[in-house]
């Protein structure tokens, strides 16, 4: 019974730091979509999983251009975040348990098919410690990250994303652990720019369309300068989805999407994936 | 143009608080460790946002840069649009991967 769940979530800044800033005709947005953020903790718990491997793309906090890996996992006791202003980020700093032993398993296997580098020192930023404190908000539940290069060009392959999630399911089935696999970051979206608040809906619809009928020759598809133009820097992010799509080999069956809070600058998006 | 020594005295002071300290005790003597243009040691001590978006610092660096400076969130993403419109499209870096250097900004189309 290795992999329970499988799911994939916004990690936007925004979504906790910038809450205050949401506009009043948008309060019930934001608290609906809190609700659901909620709702995903609940199902995730209900699997009752020993850990959670968070599939992450992170933004310079731990990893920078002067030796950038293309995929990286986290091997350490425990992880410290967030690596940002607290009050910027409206998360106070917090330690997240680890569990470095089941992380060595998990690396040997994966390496026997994917160039994989480990870490036994990461700081979260807000690609994972945002989806923590919706998910996991005691912070009592281990933790494995693993990080996708989305950020530094050239990026990781997305036919690369691809097989590494195939590699992780095949890897999970072998330990007797129940993991919960969460893909954090996309659609569209043009962060930290002149253009954050943007988002291009038709091409969220397209890929989330994708994403839910499990179309990973269509989510594979893109070229990063396609991404770029159509769906900003940002979403270079979808690579986080495509792993955890490979990694669950089945469509989606719960999933919340909406496009009305511009101040969070992401589409905000949740989803869950059957486990096939 | 050494963007990528700006970006990495950026990512330093924002992860590495040995680093942090030396930038609130001793901006000047920090610089001297990185290879800077006197316009890139301008742009991050003055601070220029705008300017230091332009040579292409990445935003995922810079939006943790401006609040150093006490620069709240949407007068950052002010800054930004005002260095287009100061210094013209992004030279370098991710906002300027394709299109022969065309900032891909929405303000710049």
């Amino acid at each position: 019974m290795p992999l329970v769940y499988a799911g994939v979530c916004s990690h936007a800044p925004g979504i906790t730091g910038r809450k205050h800033l949401v506009d009043q005709a948008s309060l019930s947005i934001r608290d609906e979509f809190y609700k659901k953020f909620d709702e995903m903790r609940q199902q995730i718990e209900s699997t009752r999983p020993d850990a959670m491997v968070v599939v992450a793309a992170e933004h310079f906090a731990n990893f920078f251009m002067d030796n950038m890996p293309a995929f990286c996992m986290g091997m350490a006791d425990f992880y410290d975040g967030p690596i940002e202003d607290e009050k910027w980020l409206g998360i106070a700093k917090t330690r997240i348990p680890g569990n470095p032993e089941l992380s060595l398993r998990l690396i040997k296997s994966i390496m026997q098919e994917v160039d994989l580098a480990y870490a036994q020192e990461w700081k979260f930023d807000h690609g994972i410690i945002v989806p923590l404190h919706f998910l996991t908000p005691k912070y009592n539940l281990p933790v494995i990250p693993v990080n996708i290069n989305c950020q530094g060009p050239p990026l990781t392959p997305l036919h690369r994303a691809k097989i590494f999630g195939e590699v992780l399911r095949r890897t999970f089935d072998e330990v007797p652990e129940r993991i919960a696999l969460i893909g954090t970051g996309g659609i569209s979206h043009w962060p930290c720019t002149p253009d954050s608040g943007k988002i291009n809906h038709d091409w969220d619809a397209r890929f989330l369309n994708q994403f839910l009928n499990h179309d990973l020759k269509g989510m594979t598809s893109y070229s990063d300068e396609e991404t770029y133009t159509e769906a900003g820097q940002g979403g270079f992010e979808i690579r986080t989805f495509i792993t955890v799509s490979a990694a669950a080999n089945g469509p989606g069956d719960w999933h919340y999407y909406t496009a009305e809070l511009p101040v969070f600058a992401v589409g905000c998006t949740l989803a869950r994936l059957m486990i096939n | 143009m050494s963007l990528y020594y700006v970006q990495k005295l950026i990512y330093q002071i924002n992860r590495d608080e040995n680093i942090r300290r030396r930038f609130d005790e001793n901006f000047n003597d920090l610089l001297v460790d990185y290879e800077l243009s006197d316009e890139e040691i301008h742009a991050l001590k003055k601070p220029d946002i705008g300017l230091l978006y332009v040579l292409g610092v990445n935003g995922q660096l810079l939006m943790h840069y401006a609040p150093l400076f006490g620069i709240e969130w949407f007068d950052y993403l002010a800054a930004m649009k005002q260095g287009i419109e100061e210094h013209g499209p992004v030279r370098a870096g991710l906002y300027a991967m394709t299109g022969g250097g065309k900032s891909f900004a929405k303000e710049n189309e």
